[in-house]
């Protein structure tokens, strides 16, 4: 493989894990809290408002159930009010952040769901709030579940990548329809799909390793 | 409602708070449960339940009070209307003379910092280390740092575990677990302490150490102590007043030596038979047809409780006494014994001697009833 084919991966796995990354970091931002609130928010739960609870499980059904690419050129004009452009790596970084949200917070939420009730009652009972109550009892006790949700999502956000590229997106999954399909070359397309694999394994990984480290329900050394 | 109250006391009210009008009767009282009924309102198609009816009692400053019933009785409602984590649907629950159930959001935060909570099945964060537990309602309630170091470094030792500093709950034994559960509830310095089932996950030797630890910190720090248990044996072990609790009533309360030798209520007596049996090989023996000894058994209780009453009874009606089986028990501080006497019928296979026996014991207040005989 020429050096150019080479510097064109290297690029396009950059690109990938720009996208990947922000989308992630955005997606969190916005997701943790909508999963907090949605595994709250109940009718008897700690922040209770059940008709706010159904509307944003709505909205996060509807956004889920919606096909990536689909969501893709349906936002075309928020897109481009958001980034200024609808092509290249950094306007792709929109779709993904939108796809990427109600994913982190059905995960969130069920990992939230996770944590005993009775640890809320106790800390009710010696009079925390209920803020004092997500940040220092759920949280801390669903983080495990939690880095184990987050790497669920990025590993989904580099397939979800791949598709950004049909509309111009760049990184891996662009350069793997552009030169492995369009121009028939499978050796590139391999180069591609190695690098993929590469990723998902060593994310993957790191997320495994996190998550049992923080995990003191088990028992350690 | 002020202006009635103060009409009908004149004297007692002036510069005294609201509360404590009605407190004449028990002016120590640390909870004051009044008129208090709790119903969960249907929900999803499951009916309504009403948990507790017409709840009337105090619990003194400073006291051990067993709350005991069977499951579904209505004891943790009882225990969180203190704590203020269930709300009453009537009546008013006064603890340290103010309304918990009327307090919410801020101030009855503030208030809960003065009860603390223990729990059958510990609820320690599995996050935090056994000091890092501890640490957590200082943390909620605002405690410096070095504040908090000092406070749960005398905490582990107090519940002595000084060593279990940095062990994850996973690592601590059952036993263990509740004593930082113990050292998290007492970080705030409560005045009260609620124990909802504390020892019920524990094993016999386990839970005698853990009620004996609880014992020690009401006697040197005072902290009036609210368990709720369905087991007899914690009652009698720890607790200095009992309250029985049936479908949502009281139906019995007092003092444990008292309710537990003259239980009124079915399930008061249901409760003492638990613990309180024949021996096996004894209840094989009696039989409803005369035998040869009339079989007593004599409830006693005080100082020194029938060290000399077999004795005297076998003197004083020349009688050759048979001691069938004994049992003394110290229970709420008093000695309180079941003694098991078989008492020799006449030649003839009259009762005279057995009926002269209860007649000397109920002169003396004693109570005794007949089991049957034994041949």
């Amino acid at each position: 493989m020429s050096p150019e084919l080479i510097n064109l991966i290297i690029q396009a796995t950059f690109e990938t894990l720009f996208m990947v990354g922000i989308a992630a970091a955005l997606g969190t931002v916005f997701g943790l809290p909508l999963g907090v609130f949605l595994a709250t928010s109940r009718k008897g739960e700690l922040f209770a408002a059940p008709a706010v609870n159904a509307a944003l499980g709505m909205v996060v059904n509807a956004t889920r159930s919606t096909p990536f690419i689909i969501l893709v050129v349906a936002i075309i004009p928020f897109t481009r009010l958001v980034a200024g452009t609808s092509i290249g790596s950094t306007a792709a970084i929109v779709p993904l952040t939108i796809a990427s949200t109600p994913f982190i917070a059905r995960l969130v939420e069920a990992a939230i769901r996770e944590v005993d009730g009775g640890l809320i009652e106790t800390a009710s009972s010696f009079g925390a709030s209920p803020l004092q109550i997500v940040f220092k009892v759920l949280i801390p006790e669903a983080l495990s579940g939690l880095l184990l949700a987050l790497t669920l999502a990025v590993v989904s956000l580099l397939g979800y990548s791949a598709m950004v590229g049909a509309v111009g997106g760049g990184g891996l999954g662009d350069l793997g329809i552009r030169y492995g399909y369009q121009r028939f070359m499978p050796e590139m397309m391999l180069a591609v799909v190695v690098v993929l694999i590469a990723l998902v394994q060593l994310v993957q990984s790191a997320g495994d390793y996190l998550a049992r480290r923080v995990n003191r329900r088990l028992r350690h050394r | 409602m002020k202006a009635a109250s103060m009409n009908a006391h004149p004297s007692l009210v002036i510069g005294e708070p609201v509360e404590i009008q009605d407190t004449a009767a028990q002016p120590d009282a640390m909870v004051r449960f009044e008129n208090i009924s709790k119903i969960y309102p249907a929900y999803r198609g499951k009916p309504g339940v009403s948990a507790l009816q017409g709840i009337e009692f105090a619990i003194a400053r400073g006291s051990i009070t067993g709350v005991i019933g069977r499951s579904g009785a209505g004891k943790s409602s009882l225990v969180r209307l203190i704590n203020g984590l269930e709300k009453p649907s009537t009546g008013r629950v006064v603890v340290d003379n103010r309304d918990i159930s009327a307090l919410t959001g801020r101030e009855l935060r503030l208030a809960q910092r003065s009860i603390g909570m223990i729990f059958q099945h510990f609820n320690l964060l599995s996050s935090r280390t056994a000091a890092d537990n501890i640490a957590l309602p200082l943390e909620i309630a605002g405690w410096s740092k070095a504040d908090i170091k000092a406070r749960v470094t005398e905490l582990l030792a107090l519940v002595g575990i000084a060593d279990k500093h940095d062990r994850y709950p996973s690592e601590l034994s059952g036993g263990q677990k509740q004593r930082v559960g113990i050292a998290r509830a007492l970080a705030t310095r409560p005045d009260v302490l609620l124990s909802d089932e504390a020892t019920s996950a524990l094993d016999p030797q386990t839970t005698r150490a853990i009620l004996d630890l609880l014992a020690n910190i009401n006697r040197e720090l005072g902290v009036t102590i609210v368990l709720i248990t369905h087991e007899m044996s914690v009652v009698r072990q720890l607790a200095k007043e009992v309250v029985v609790l049936d479908a949502g009533r009281v139906v019995e309360n007092g003092h444990v030596a008292d309710i537990f030798t003259h239980p009124k209520h079915p399930i008061t007596q249901s409760f003492l038979a638990d613990g309180d049996s024949l021996p096996v090989s004894l209840v094989s023996r009696i039989v409803r047809e005369p035998g040869s000894h009339a079989v007593i058994r004599v409830q006693v209780r005080g100082a020194g409780a029938g060290d000399t009453l077999v004795a005297r009874l076998a003197r004083e009606l020349g009688l050759d006494v048979s001691l069938l089986s004994a049992r003394i028990d110290e229970i709420g501080g008093q000695h309180v014994g079941s003694l098991v006497l078989g008492i020799p019928l006449d030649d003839s296979g009259g009762e005279g001697a057995a009926t002269r026996a209860l007649a000397w014991l109920s002169q003396y207040q004693i109570s005794a009833e007949r089991l049957g005989y034994v041949a």
